[in-house]
């Protein structure tokens, strides 16, 4: 109990709180990830880079963080203009896309990857018009969906579309509409308000939605296995090496790979840092 | 609800322009929520009602439906017990290694669910020194219900401590330092004055609890082993069902995880609405009793 030196508080359960946290930690997280880093990093990393640089690995990394990329931008532009329309306008209808903006929260992952597989495909009520029949296909040429690079993008978009909302709806309910004003009293156009006043302000909460998008979308399993592919070297996603290299008794292997992609998201977290707090440096310089 | 806000002449946008961002932001909803939430009852029932009732009725969905409720059933209240102990650890007192523990918090978040599993799998597998302890007394952890439940356990516990601990942050302790001066016991204090308190957004901790131990696929499908009518939970038995292409089984076990979700959505509506609508009475009776003007 001495190692958890506190300030005298008057109020009880102090041991037992912390013994309840601390059996849940140890058990659940710290004993579990301690015993992966361990086994990757049993023989002092000789395996763990020979994994990493295995060309399997490597174009399922590649992949990967390619698609995320793709649907962190895409939810960008499209996550942030929802979210302003939630937010500055009233229509019929949207407290109803208010609430369905956390569905791909509720739903299973399993769920949303087999009907994100279905409706897109080539037979399916969406992907058919995107095939040589369809309207679509017509106008601007045939695209596959489902089964290609664009069907991993779309189920990326559609689960990690909350983040971006629910994390620019706080902020953009809280700008000041004052600032709007001023700068519209003193000549400026809307799109300057919006470029120059606004969208400064929308940073932090951008920076943040992203990290959580692209971080989220490297590790997704369920929703993309049913989508992809999953033919390696093509549309293989970093997961599902895993589980292939359980499958073939490599658990060594597998938590290779597994702590490459633990590394991955740290790196994201710590990029995504960096740039927050350049960011409140420039805020903080005199003008 | 609400009340929107009315925003002067100068900070709206051209009529043009808000019709045109409406309309994009309803057809990328339409695209990518609306549409697959109904194509998944769409297909359900694309073979009638009969074949519907007749694919949930298999002895193996069934199962999958059984052992889902199962390790929800032990998840929700052992992760509500690990929660409402975080939360109290966390918002109420101040000690060395507190920030390290609200970190680990979110580590769920940025680990895979794949590799979640694959913790487990790699702690209790025969080959291990624990596991083959655990076989010899012929205790199953992998590929049987226990690591499902710990691997579902892992990535559902920050949920209800995430929702607490900034709500008792806010609302302070004062409430319930009185209730202790006032001769209240520990577990009085907690009973009556804390938990009343947090009660609507532990219950949104609770579903959201909830909705991610039935829904959990990556973590489980690593742990389980799928082994059917045993170790197959509804997702898995959804994946199963896909890939031998019966899809109105597939489809109509989702049906029923979309109805769960649907209801998951609501109750996080309301329970939010009536916690922010219990804060809101609290401020005022605050002001009331101390005079203070609206802030």
């Amino acid at each position: 109990m001495a190692l958890f030196r506190m300030k005298r508080s008057v109020l009880p359960g102090f041991g037992l709180s912390l013994g309840i946290s601390l059996l849940a930690i140890c058990l659940l997280v710290l004993i579990p990830v301690g015993v992966l880093i361990f086994t990757a990093l049993a023989d002092g990393g000789t395996t763990f880079l020979e994994t990493a640089a295995q060309p399997r690995v490597k174009a399922a990394t590649i992949f990967s963080l390619k698609v995320a990329l793709f649907a962190t931008l895409i939810n960008l532009v499209f996550g942030t203009i929802l979210a302003w329309v939630l937010v500055r306008y009233s229509f019929p209808g949207r407290q109803l896309i208010n609430g369905l903006v956390d569905l791909p929260f509720a739903l299973p992952t399993a769920v949303t990857g087999v009907t994100l597989a279905s409706l897109y495909s080539p037979a399916g009520a969406i992907g058919r018009q995107f095939s040589e029949q369809g309207w679509i296909g017509r106008l601007f040429g045939p695209v596959d969906i489902a089964y290609t690079e664009k069907g991993v993008v779309l189920a990326l978009v559609v689960v990690t579309l909350p983040f971006i909302v629910r994390t620019l709806q706080p902020v953009l309910e809280t700008l000041e509409v004052e600032l709007e004003e001023a700068g519209a009293v003193l000549g400026a156009k809307r799109w300057q308000v919006m470029s120059r006043i606004i969208l400064p302000e929308l940073i932090p909460a951008l920076l943040v939605g992203s990290g959580m998008m692209f971080a989220r979308a490297t590790a997704e399993y369920g929703s993309v296995i049913f989508i992809a592919n999953n033919i390696p070297f093509d549309t293989e996603i970093l997961p599902l090496v895993i589980n292939g290299k359980l499958d073939r008794f490599d658990s060594i292997g597998a938590a290779c790979v597994a702590l490459l992609m633990l590394g991955i998201s740290a790196v994201i977290l710590l990029l995504i840092n960096i740039a927050q707090w350049r960011y409140q440096q420039r805020l903080r310089e005199p003008l | 609800m609400k009340a929107r806000r009315n925003y002067p002449r100068s900070s709206e946008d051209p009529a043009w322009i808000r019709w045109l961002l409406i309309g994009i932001s309803a057809a990328f909803v339409l695209l990518m929520l609306i549409a697959p939430l109904l194509f998944v009852f769409f297909e359900a029932f694309s073979q009638g009602w009969h074949l519907y009732v007749q694919s949930l009725s298999d002895p193996d969905v069934l199962a999958s439906i059984c052992l889902t409720l199962l390790v929800a059933l032990v998840v929700v209240p052992v992760n509500t017990i690990i929660g409402l102990g975080l939360a109290w650890l966390i918002a109420r007192y101040h000690f060395r290694g507190k920030q390290f523990l609200t970190t680990l918090l979110d580590l769920p978040f940025a680990i895979s669910p794949v590799t979640a599993g694959l913790m487990f799998v790699l702690i209790f597998s025969t080959n291990t020194l624990l596991g083959g302890w655990l076989s010899i007394l012929g205790l199953q952890v992998i590929y049987a219900l226990p690591g499902i439940i710990l691997a579902t356990l892992f990535v559902t516990f920050p949920f209800v401590a995430k929702e607490l601990i900034p709500l008792m942050q806010s609302q302070g302790s004062a409430q319930e330092q009185a209730a202790l001066t006032l001769g209240a016991s520990g577990w009085q204090m907690f009973w009556h004055v804390t938990l009343p308190n947090v009660r609507w957004a532990l219950l949104y901790g609770l579903i959201l609890t909830n909705a991610r131990a039935i829904g959990e696929f990556g973590a489980v499908s690593v742990v389980s082993g799928h082994i059917r009518g045993l170790t197959v939970t509804m997702p898995l038995q959804i994946e199963i069902s896909y890939n031998e292409y019966d899809f109105v089984s597939a489809f109509a076990a989702s049906s029923l995880l979309a109805l769960l979700a649907i209801l998951t959505l609501l109750l996080q509506n309301l329970f939010g609405w009536l916690q922010s609508r219990k804060e809101k009475h609290a401020r005022a009776v605050q002001q009331k009793n101390l005079g203070t003007p609206s802030p």
